[in-house]
Parts: structure tokens; C-alpha cells; sequence
């Protein structure tokens, strides 16, 4: 099973994807596939202190679970509007 | 309720259509458009990237919640998303109510909410270069230490 990893704006940019599949780990949360990532693309680490997390379209804390299946957006702020 | 993100043109007139109703005698429309400077530099085109899926469902859940708190016959929210060049239109927030003051204030706390929590991003592309807006009014920078956010 696997975590859709989907990103957005400047860290997409900086990754260089918009949507990545991490292998699903049980017990997965918010934090450690983000921490996955990171340890894939370090630079991911510049953006943390800002980055807001949704999983399966809601917002979500970094001690959220994270299910085999499902979608985790990361999110820098937002502009829109 | 209308609620939509969108490469296409936005429609004024479709924001105030899904808005009117016999019992509202004021419907506030709000425009964001795009400007051809910030903070003094000149600004060629905008580009805006989203989670269209979730910024929907945000949307629909802050305009669900505006037509609770201020009372609104309905409320209608559209943001564009690709590039966008200078005069274009990239929000549409139409709400409809009883009386004007309602309305007002619901557009003013929606645009914000919306500023706030939508997944939506812009990026502003100059003659000599590019960047990614974090909005100042964003839950992310809301929730920065202070250092981060250059205040």
C-alpha cells in the first residue's frame, strides 16, 4: 500500500513534483511521511515551519493519522484571492 | 450555492444570478483583480496554482457558514485558477440578504476566510524574474513563529 504525497506552488517546485507515492507504513501520521520525504528531498525541511498538512482534503494536524490509501497535501501559505 | 475553481474566464453576472432571490433586497459582489504592481515592483502576469478539490470543498464550507452566521439568502464563491494577466478577474464572491449591512459584512469575512484557508496559491511573474506570494493573511503565516513571518 502506498500515501499519496501531493504538493503545491514553491515546494512543488522545489521538489520537482506535484504528486509522489511513499510506501504506506502502519502507525503512519502526518509527521513521519513528511519526515520520509525529507530524508528524500531535504530542502522539504525549509519549508516546515509554515507548512500546513491536509489529509483526504481536510486539514490535519502532524500527530494525525495518516491511512494506507490515502491523499496528504502539503500546503505553504496560501495566496489565493 | 455556487462554488467553483476554475481555468475558464469568471462571470459576474453567473455570481449575482446564483445569488438573487425574491427576499434579498442586497446582493454584494466582490471582484479580486489582478494588480500591475506590489510593494512597488511592476508585475507582468499572475499564475495561480490549487488544490481545486479541496479549495472547493473549503469554499463551499466557509460560504456554508457565512450563509449561517450573517443570515444570507445564499452565497456564491469562484477563483480562477492558470495564468492571469493584469485587469482579469481572479475571485468572484457575489452573497445575497435581506438588507445591505448583512451583506457586507458577509463579504468581508468570506474574502478574508477565504484569503485565509483556501488552498490557492499566486505567483507573481516580473520582467527579470518570479516568485511564490505566502499570503500575509494565511493560516500557515498565522501560525509561523514570529520570526518567520518578518514582523
Amino acid at each position: 500500500m502506498t500515501v499519496t504525497v501531493l504538493l503545491f506552488a514553491s515546494l512543488a517546485d522545489c521538489v520537482g513534483a506535484r504528486e509522489l507515492a511513499l510506501p504506506y507504513e502502519p502507525g503512519d501520521t502526518v509527521a513521519s511521511v513528511r519526515d520520509r520525504l525529507t530524508a528524500d528531498h531535504p530542502r522539504v525541511a525549509e519549508f516546515a515551519p509554515t507548512l500546513l498538512y491536509a489529509v483526504d482534503e481536510e486539514y490535519a494536524e502532524e500527530d494525525a493519522p495518516v491511512p494506507a490509501g490515502a491523499t496528504l497535501a502539503l500546503i505553504p501559505p496560501v495566496s489565493g484571492g | 450555492m455556487l462554488i467553483r475553481v476554475t481555468p475558464e474566464r469568471l462571470d459576474p453576472g453567473a455570481a449575482i444570478e446564483a445569488v438573487r432571490r425574491d427576499e434579498a433586497g442586497a446582493i454584494d459582489l466582490f471582484l479580486g483583480v489582478v494588480r500591475n504592481e506590489n510593494k512597488g515592483r511592476a508585475v507582468d502576469h499572475l499564475v495561480y496554482d490549487a488544490y481545486p478539490s479541496m479549495a472547493e470543498k473549503t469554499m463551499r464550507a466557509l460560504a456554508e457558514e457565512a450563509v449561517g452566521r450573517f443570515g444570507l439568502g445564499d452565497a456564491a464563491v469562484l477563483h480562477r485558477t492558470g495564468r492571469l494577466e493584469i485587469g482579469e478577474t481572479s475571485l468572484l464572491v457575489a452573497v445575497s440578504a435581506g438588507h445591505r449591512e448583512a451583506t457586507f459584512e458577509a463579504g468581508r469575512w468570506l474574502v478574508h476566510e477565504i484569503k485565509r484557508r483556501a488552498p490557492v496559491w499566486k505567483k507573481e511573474v516580473w520582467a527579470d524574474g518570479e516568485e511564490w506570494i505566502e499570503g500575509p493573511e494565511s493560516l500557515g503565516m498565522e501560525r509561523a513563529p514570529a520570526a518567520m513571518r518578518g514582523s
